[in-house]
């Protein structure tokens, strides 16, 4: 069709593409704001948080991402950082700051410890790996990983940011609010409150 | 030497008649003694023949005879070698063993995780609950008949990974998805769990003061998770107003089983899991271990190591020191700057760590019988560089920028005192034992390795209060400085290591305690071996975690924006606190 | 105190004011080359480092040094129709060795005599396990698996590395690590030419 009639202020837009052209480039710049001012939750456990520390110290400077507020408060936080090792008596803790974190959050799991268990994944008090409760949106390997590995993830973490799209965003959807996720609780050992059935079903064996 | 000298010295069998037998068994030295006799032994040691710093207190569990020890290392602040006893109790419940906490203080922790991890009750302790692992939990965990969930084998190497290994993950193995086993017949819906309340009711046992208003005393957690860059570590406090009443410390939230791991690890396994207890200071955790196990082993490292081993030692007790001043001034509330000067001062050291051995932080470098590789050439040039023109003026800057601060003076003198004879009561190690007026080091109280070459002052202030632990810091700095550049200029050629390269290491039956001055205090491995690949008995003695038993005390009559400075005074590593 | 109160409050300022300054005096004594060049980038971490001390990755990255370890690799030799072998015979030395056990091998079996041929059939690394300790790779007879230098592994999903992901060339092995690759080069064919000696 004719180029100045597209221009008219009064052309009937099909409903198809009613949504769609706005939404893209407004995607780009929700994304892009996002992405550059994510403030971690800082939250060290172990010797991955001293790595962790180093990065944010003047020679690795995630200031330059935008990442420098690590805000104590989960509540101002966008990005739990998980470095070190997750024990059994720390996960119900973990749990509770992933709780109290506003949409949209994150997590990324740095360290051998956080992804999988790391070098201490036989012991008594050890989870093995922190996506057991929480879901993980990047893993780190590394034992600890040099500071750039660490902001090699976080670019991954910004590169995610970037491609998610504001029709599928889980926190503006219709319908009920996202579940929190059931706080463990220290018996015995480790009782995780959606496994529940699974060891009263055992018992009955 | 030719053979391991025995521990003590002085014949206690005269002094003591019919109460001591010395322990003849083959590779161990020291007294064993009978509970009965316990508490007259050690005020007659302590009183009379001044054996006042109680060292280690550890258990080990001997499942074949049928038996459990109970270890005590006692040394004396004036120096020199110690004394090592030991009380044998049959291995069936209830097994109770007198407290040592009414004659040395410093026992306290250490006799609780005897308790959490052994199931030895303690009798006339103030205060026995678990520590490590959580009030409710089902066993003791480094009992030998008790297998974590994950168990396949009683020693590694595994046969599951070679020549058949097919790759299963260890949580698709169990039926929980995880490593938890629950005893039989548990239903977690007929039960309520509280692992607090034994920690509320300990905390309500203090002196009340009656004098006054009959106020409300509030319990505050200072929880896990703080905005402090000391890791995970709780403190509850009770407050009346704003003065602290009581204080608590809850530890165990980064408990990694180090020490039953270690049983399962063969020896040389045991080196990297070293460097993850003390993170900061990596190589001196090495040095201890690689030193007991050489006095098991009867190894003297070459010349070159030895020399290589005193240079990485002293650099990691900077690197650790930057480190800790630059997190107590960040407590101190001036802002993060301080932290990134010293930072930026520890970057140019772990350049050359990574140089050396490999990786920043976990270097993993010592072996027994010398160190792992020798250095480049480059790596050489670089430490001469750094310690002969740049360190020294970058520290007196440092000192000059916040040492007369008004502020840190008036939040540093006077507060959180820790006096001498309460430091040697609570069993404090290193700079926290020093800055109270206590001259005690290891490297000049029991030297090791190759110590007393070296021309250093042992740094000693005398107040005990938050700024003197900070000065010792910057002194114990230049001390550093100064043996590093001694090493540089003597350092011989040769060889860097004495055996062969092997990896399955023969080790003699026999107990060894190697320590070391670390840059947190006296870091000690107490290891006993039964001549099979695997250590029957592995335990550290953590300076940090025995620091902590000062911190209640000194705490107590504070006000409560004080703890974080004292914390930070203290200067502890989670990863040796809870292993 | 007999002088000014605040007299320590100054000394400390004028540090951070003198530390302020030089990051100016030496962004301009460089005339622009400070910055995305490999002297500027030595400078920043050697004796002489002042004012700015930020590197600024992922536009300018540290080299590491030779003997930086990360996670494992095999290495494979290529021969000259580019038919890769892998130095591994599946000795089971790196499995035995490695302090959290993460190495999982299957040795091959000869399918015609069902007798065990030194090449391994499947050969995982779970690196959510692995500590980077380099034990694997110092007690290696036949200097099959050694460290890596490649840090950036960051993924959206676990890490179990097979040997398809683990198989590097020697080519690569010698640029990232050429004393050692040359030192391990030279000793084998020193062992090789006294064996041939002696079987004459």
């Amino acid at each position: 069709m004719e180029s100045n009639e597209l221009n008219s202020p009064d052309f009937e837009i099909p409903p198809e593409l009613q949504a769609q052209v706005a939404i893209t480039s407004l995607d780009k710049i929700y994304n892009w704001g996002r992405s550059a001012s994510v403030w971690p939750l800082m939250f060290g456990l172990a010797c991955c948080a001293i790595e962790m520390i180093c990065a944010a110290a003047s020679r690795f400077d995630i200031a330059r991402f935008g990442m420098e507020i690590m805000r104590p408060s989960p509540r101002q936080s966008d990005l739990m950082i998980i470095s070190g090792t997750v024990t059994k008596k720390m996960i119900p803790i973990i749990v509770r700051l992933y709780n109290q974190m506003p949409e949209p959050k994150y997590v990324l799991a740095m360290g051998a410890c956080a992804s999988g268990g790391g070098p201490f994944k036989e012991g008594y008090n050890v989870v093995s790996g922190v996506d057991k409760f929480i879901p993980v949106d990047v893993y780190v390997p590394g034992c600890p990983p040099t500071p750039q590995a660490l902001l090699k993830g976080l670019m991954k973490i910004q590169e995610k940011i970037k491609g998610e799209p504001i029709k599928t965003a889980r926190w503006y959807q219709k319908g009920p609010d996202m579940a929190e996720i059931p706080v463990p609780m220290l018996g015995p050992d480790l009782i995780d409150p959606r496994k529940i059935p699974l060891i009263t079903n055992g018992e009955k064996n | 030497m030719a053979s391991p000298a025995p521990v003590q010295t002085l014949d206690l069998s005269a002094r003591f008649p019919g109460v001591l037998s010395p322990d003849t068994r083959p590779g161990y030295s020291g007294w064993i003694l009978d509970n009965s006799n316990l508490l007259k032994f050690a005020t007659a040691l302590r009183d009379e023949l001044g054996y006042d710093y109680l060292s280690s207190v550890t258990a080990v569990d001997y499942l074949p005879e049928d038996k459990m020890e109970v270890v005590y290392h006692v040394y004396k602040t004036t120096g020199g070698a110690g004394v090592l006893f030991k009380i044998q109790i049959p291995r069936s419940d209830p097994m109770e063993v007198h407290s040592l906490v009414s004659i040395y203080p410093g026992a306290e922790l250490q006799e609780r995780e005897a308790w959490d991890l052994f199931g030895i009750k303690f009798t006339g302790h103030p205060d026995l609950r678990r520590i490590l692992m959580w009030e409710g939990f089902s066993g003791h965990p480094m009992r030998k008949d008790w297998h974590e969930p994950y168990f396949e084998e009683e020693a590694k190497p595994l046969k599951s990974r070679w020549p058949d290994g097919k790759m299963i993950m260890a949580e698709n193995k169990n039926r929980y998805g995880d490593n938890i086993t629950y005893p039989d017949g548990f239903n977690p819906e007929r039960q309520t769990f509280d692992p607090e309340k034994a920690l509320y009711e300990a905390l309500r046992t203090y002196q009340k003061d009656e004098v006054g208003l009959d106020t409300d005393h509030i319990i505050v957690n200072m929880g896990p998770q703080h905005p402090s860059t000391h890791g995970v570590f709780r403190i509850a406090v009770v407050l009346d107003g704003e003065k602290i009443v009581n204080l608590k410390p809850v530890m165990g939230y980064l408990h990694r089983n180090h020490e039953k791991i270690g049983e399962r690890n063969t020896f040389i396994m045991n080196m990297p899991y070293t460097d993850r207890l003390d993170y900061l200071s990596s190589m001196s955790n090495n040095f201890g271990y690689a030193l007991a196990v050489e006095k098991l082993m009867n190894v003297k490292p070459t010349e070159r190591a030895e020399y290589i081993r005193v240079m990485m030692a002293e650099m990691t007790r900077i690197a650790s020191h930057l480190m800790a001043i630059g997190a107590l001034l960040n407590d101190l509330g001036a802002y993060f700057t301080p932290m990134l000067y010293a930072l930026e001062e520890r970057e140019l050291l772990l350049d050359i760590f990574e140089a050396v051995s490999g990786s920043r932080m976990m270097c993993n470098y010592f072996r027994f019988g010398g160190v792992a590789r020798d250095f480049p050439e480059s790596a050489l040039q670089k430490i001469k560089d750094i310690f002969f023109e740049r360190l020294p003026r970058k520290i007196d800057e440092i000192d000059r920028f916040l040492s007369e601060n008004e502020i840190i003076r008036s939040r540093g003198i006077g507060q959180g005192v820790l006096t001498a004879e309460d430091a040697i009561k609570y069993s404090a190690a290193g700079p926290l034992l020093r800055a109270s007026g206590i001259p005690y080091d290891v490297r000049r109280a029991e030297p090791y390795s190759i110590y007393d070459r070296f021309e250093f002052d042992v740094v000693v202030r005398s107040n005990g209060d938050i700024y003197d632990r900070l000065m010792v810091r910057f002194d114990e700095i230049r001390q550093s400085i100064r043996i590093v550049q001694q090493a540089v200029k003597q350092l011989p050629e040769g060889p860097v290591m004495a055996l062969k390269p092997m990896y399955q290491v023969r080790v003699p039956p026999g107990e060894a305690y190697g320590r070391v001055e670390g840059p947190k205090g006296e870091l000690g491995f107490y290891i006993i071996s039964n001549g099979k690949p695997t250590p029957w008995r592995y335990h550290v003695r953590a300076p940090s975690f025995i620091n902590l038993t000062a911190f209640g005390p000194i705490c107590i009559g504070q006000k409560v924006a004080d703890v974080v400075a004292v914390l930070g005074s203290i200067d502890i590593v989670l990863g040796e606190v809870d292993r | 105190m007999s002088d000014m109160y605040g007299k320590g409050i100054l000394k400390g300022l004028s540090v951070s004011l003198k530390r302020f300054f030089e990051t100016y005096v030496d962004d301009l004594s460089w005339l622009g080359k400070r910055y995305h060049t490999d002297k500027g980038i030595a400078h920043r971490g050697s004796k002489d480092a002042r004012g700015i001390f930020t590197v600024q990755y992922p536009e300018e990255k540290i080299p590491v040094p030779e003997e930086f370890r990360f996670v494992p690799f095999l290495v494979y030799d290529e021969g000259p129709n580019g038919e890769k072998t892998l130095r591994c015979t599946s000795c089971g030395i790196c499995a035995k060795v490695c302090p959290p056990q993460c190495i999982w091998i299957v040795r091959s079996t000869d399918p015609a005599t069902g007798r065990p041929i030194p090449d391994p059939a499947k050969f995982f690394i779970d690196a959510d396990i692995c500590m980077n300790c380099g034990l694997c790779a110092e007690f290696c007879p036949f200097d099959a698996i050694k460290m890596d230098h490649d840090y950036e592994l960051a993924t959206f999903h676990r890490n179990v590395y097979d040997e398809t992901r683990l198989s590097k060339s020697a080519q690569y092995y010698e640029n990232i690590r050429p004393v050692n690759a040359n030192r391990e080069d030279a000793a084998r064919a020193a062992k090789a030419a006294s064996r041939t000696g002696q079987g004459e």
